[in-house]
């Protein structure tokens, strides 16, 4: 059976290859590439992002009361990944590697220990408290896939 | 937001953590001086009072006191256990290290009883007050999984390792006999392989695959590393104390070794897949290190097999803390630093406007000097062993320049925060809404 956990840290590993995908195309200065590669990945990136805004963090936060809990922190962080890939779509037209690099670093940690955060805590909170919803709520993220 | 300011995620304040990243640099700057002026006597035994002032000034002052910020980042990151009363326990713990770890070395290095004897209660409290912290941070944990229970069993490893320490810094400082003979070996033994291995290994297991997107570990070293070495150690140890002339024992942690060894050679074929093209200063001393872990281990296994016993065994001691412990924080630390200040600068700066990236933060160049400078030491420094009348005065340099470049970095970290904060003050826009 598919958990939320397990659906969601799946995909958290896809958006990670398409990071790395652009990274390499902006390291090796193939810009044309790196700034399609980076697209795909922002994209990929908010498509997640709404997923769990849209659909699994009000639930959780509808289930459980917490309404001022860890989906505001993970709010305030999918806010600023995002201005992390805006800074990096804009490094990358401008192709200027020391900040895309520089950025995409940044973007890496914080990213790496957001997704580490949902993964051992929100994720696991979610599959225990949402656990008889989780097949229809899944069914609803694919269906916006 | 129930909290305003920097708390506003379970991450402490930025002078909890940054306090013990600062300030470890100068330690093994001291270290480098025990080595340029008592590298003879250094050399020849892993007990004499020079090697005992410079291995804690690396241990504690350097490897402990980075391990300590650290984990009063990871806890609730990772583990989602802030430690209570944050600012005052770092306050505690960072001054009893500081002094803690002066008045030990200074004790050694002079044969004071009574700085002995005041090291003993300055770590004391230090300690104490850390791991009781540490310890309120984990049973409030609201999940339990691997990563807690390792970093509670690395804790446990540091609590071990600390008493057994106060034991030998009591018999030293006011002549009372330590309860068994057997302490000499059970407190490396918990250092290295029950405290700082484990720390490693269970922060590794998150932070390669992330810093590098390497495939996972598998999940039974995941689940399985920490409760098996802490096992091992545990009986290693009950069967020492009773009986420490018996040497089967050895087979016991000769098996915590192999453990290690596995982890070790799995995170280089880890890296070796990894996604992610680019091999910073991070990845280097890493590998780095993984490569130093190894010979270690290999040596120490073989080491009663070997001629020349005695060097070998501060070889291991060398390959062990400087080439391994000392690479894989410092490479920790690059990352660690630069980002920290980045997050508290992302919620000092009022929204929309820029926030000076890692890059900008710290660029790859002094990184890798860094990086490069370390490796060199770890290579002088073995050299120096088998031959420490002509090569301990090299080695003494280049773990200075070591040491220098790292605070350097450190500190240019810290100027970039200041001149960004200051900015953002200056700026007309209004305060920071978080």
């Amino acid at each position: 059976m598919t958990t939320i956990g397990n659906f969601m840290a799946g995909d958290h590993r896809a958006c990670d290859d398409l990071f790395a995908d652009a990274e390499a195309a902006a390291a090796r200065g193939d810009w044309r590439d790196a700034e399609a590669r980076c697209g795909a990945f922002a994209r990929a990136m908010e498509r997640h992002f709404s997923w769990e805004e849209e659909t699994l963090f009000p639930a959780f936060e509808e289930a459980t009361g917490m309404t001022e809990g860890p989906t505001v922190m993970m709010r305030m962080e999918h806010a600023e990944m995002r201005e992390l890939m805006a800074a990096m779509q804009a490094a990358a037209k401008a192709r200027a590697a020391d900040d895309y690099l520089g950025a995409g670093e940044t973007l890496v940690v914080l990213m790496q220990q957001h997704n580490m955060k949902e993964e051992q805590i929100l994720y696991p909170l979610m599959d225990r408290r949402l656990g008889g919803e989780a097949d229809a709520l899944l069914a609803r993220l694919a269906s916006t896939a | 937001m129930a909290q305003a300011g920097l708390s506003y995620d379970q991450a402490p304040p930025l002078a909890v953590p940054l306090r013990f990243f600062a300030t470890a640099p100068l330690f093994l700057l001291a270290a480098a001086v025990v080595v340029g002026i008592r590298g003879e006597e250094l050399f020849a035994s892993r007990l004499s009072p020079a090697a005992l002032a410079a291995t804690h000034l690396v241990t504690l002052g350097f490897m402990a006191m980075t391990m300590l910020g650290a984990m009063s980042q990871i806890l609730p990151v990772l583990a989602g256990a802030p430690l209570p009363r944050p600012r005052l326990v770092a306050t505690v713990a960072h001054l009893g290290l500081t002094f803690g770890t002066a008045a030990l070395a200074g004790g050694f290095l002079v044969g004071s009883p009574r700085l002995l004897g005041s090291a003993v209660v300055l770590l004391a409290a230090g300690f104490g007050v850390f791991l009781i912290a540490v310890a309120i941070g984990l049973a409030r944990a609201p999940t339990r999984n691997p990563t807690n229970i390792g970093l509670a069993l690395a804790a446990v490893g540091l609590a071990i390792t600390v008493v057994l320490g106060l034991e030998l810094g009591v018999m030293h400082g006011f002549g009372i006999a330590a309860a068994s003979p057997a302490v000499r070996d059970l407190h490396p033994g918990w250092g290295l392989l029950g405290w700082t291995g484990l720390l490693v290994a269970v922060v590794g297991f998150h932070v390669v695959p992330m810093f590098q997107m390497t495939p996972d570990y598998p999940p039974s070293m995941r689940r399985g590393l920490a409760p098996a070495v802490f096992g091992l150690m545990m009986v290693w140890s009950f069967v020492r104390w009773r009986d420490p002339s018996a040497a089967w024992p050895a087979w016991i942690i000769a098996a915590a070794g192999a453990v290690y060894l596995a982890f070790a050679v799995w995170t280089l074929r880890l890296q070796a897949r990894r996604r992610r093209a680019r091999a910073d200063a991070t990845l280097v001393l890493w590998r780095f290190g993984m490569g130093c872990a190894i010979a270690a281990l290999a040596g120490w296994m073989a080491r009663d097999a070997m001629p020349a016993a005695d060097a070998l065994e501060v070889a291991v001691g060398v390959l062990a803390i400087f080439g391994f412990a000392v690479s894989v924080i410092a490479g920790m630390l690059h990352k660690i630093v630069p980002f920290l200040a980045w997050f508290h600068l992302r919620g000092l700066v009022a929204k929309g406007r820029r926030v000076p990236h890692m890059g900008m933060l710290l660029p790859d160049a002094p990184q890798r000097r860094y990086a490069h400078a370390q490796m060199a030491a770890t290579v002088a420094l073995v050299a120096a062993v088998f031959a420490p009348a002509q090569v301990a005065p090299i080695a003494a340099l280049l773990v200075a320049l070591a040491a220098a470049l790292l605070a350097r970095n450190v500190l240019t970290v810290l100027r970039a925060f200041r001149e960004a904060r200051i900015a953002t003050q200056d700026a007309p826009a209004s305060a920071p809404q978080r």
